[in-house]
């Protein structure tokens, strides 16, 4: 399997800060419409982070308009242009999934120093 | 044609213009070329390609004299390639996985995994009965055929049986990346047979004009 992880390294991001599930981030996503391209902004709970090495993903939830939206993104998909951390969260488990059957002040994660 | 031997390593995703593509890993080559078979002296022509090294004393008799008279290093796996007319290759001559360039289109032949005796439903997809509500028809293949007529059932009536370990081609696969410092071929999408599998590669039957050999994106 040596020989697959070298591959794999090739296109491994160093430039990404660490973070777990709990930390509330803001992922700076890039859109490409036609040949213009911007940059999206998806700010919420990190409540997942699955696989490894290349193919590791992870999911951010965020309640827009009273709607639970999440997202998945590849960790080291060249699409993203910045992670950046907002703030650190205390959790017990490494899948948040329990959010999801939470409304309102239930949802809060408790910050981690 | 073109072809090399090579081993499966696994699989992975690798990230190309921006989009996950799933891979899988080969090892291919270097093959030497141990016999060129011509018209008329084999009634058809084809070079003979080995693959992977192999200790002599595993070699019996007559395979290290064919080797020897090649004069090239011992392999563990031999293969024919047939070769239009035109197509000049030499003994001992050797082949690279820069033979096959990012973007082609290519055939993979290999020995599927093995799945033994395997009922109707993982063997052909029937769909099976309820697994519930007092039913006491779950896996079974069901009726096979009609009555008095035609009192028999039809040849190559899909039934239970042995299942994998047979010779499967999977093709029109796109090279995704060629490595030759590492001798890795990078395919897109799946293979047959499991990891460290012997597989051969050739250039695709069925791909025509552009895609044949630059792809779509090159």
């Amino acid at each position: 399997m040596d020989l697959i992880e070298t591959i794999e390294k090739e296109q491994i991001r160093k430039d990404l800060p660490e973070f777990r599930a709990g930390d509330t981030v803001k992922v700076h996503y890039r859109v490409i419409e036609g040949s213009r391209e911007r940059t999206q902004v998806f700010q919420g709970i990190v409540i997942q982070r699955r696989g490894g090495g290349l193919k590791e993903t992870f999911t951010v939830r965020k309640i827009s308009f009273g709607i639970g939206v999440e997202k998945t993104f590849p960790l080291h998909s060249p699409m993203i242009a910045k992670i950046e951390v907002v703030s650190r969260g205390r959790v017990r488990r490494s899948k948040l999934y329990y959010l999801r059957k939470r409304v309102g002040k239930a949802t809060r994660v408790k910050e981690r120093r | 044609m073109r072809g090399i031997l090579g081993k499966k390593l696994g699989m992975t995703q690798i990230f190309k213009e921006n989009k996950a593509v799933p891979v899988t890993v080969v090892e291919a080559g270097p093959c030497v070329v141990t016999q060129v078979k011509t018209k008329e002296k084999d009634g058809y022509s084809a070079i003979q390609i080995g693959f992977d090294e192999i200790k002599e004393k595993h070699l019996n008799a007559p395979l290290k004299g064919h080797f020897a008279r090649a004069k090239v290093s011992q392999k563990k796996y031999l293969a024919e390639v047939t070769i239009a007319e035109g197509e000049d290759y030499k003994v001992g001559q050797v082949l690279t996985v820069d033979i096959f360039s990012e973007g082609e289109r290519i055939d993979v032949t290999g020995i599927s995994k093995g799945k033994g005796f395997a009922g109707v439903m993982k063997r052909w997809g029937f769909k099976g009965g309820p697994a519930s509500h007092g039913s006491r028809f779950h896996r079974a293949p069901g009726s096979i055929g009609a009555c008095a007529d035609p009192s028999r059932v039809f040849k190559g009536k899909k039934m239970p049986g042995h299942m994998g370990n047979e010779r499967v081609t999977v093709q029109n696969l796109e090279v995704a990346k060629v490595d030759p410092d590492q001798n890795l071929l990078l395919l897109r999408g799946s293979i047959p047979g499991a990891v460290g599998s012997l597989v051969m590669i050739k250039e695709s039957v069925k791909a025509k004009g552009k895609s044949a050999k630059r792809g779509k994106h090159a």
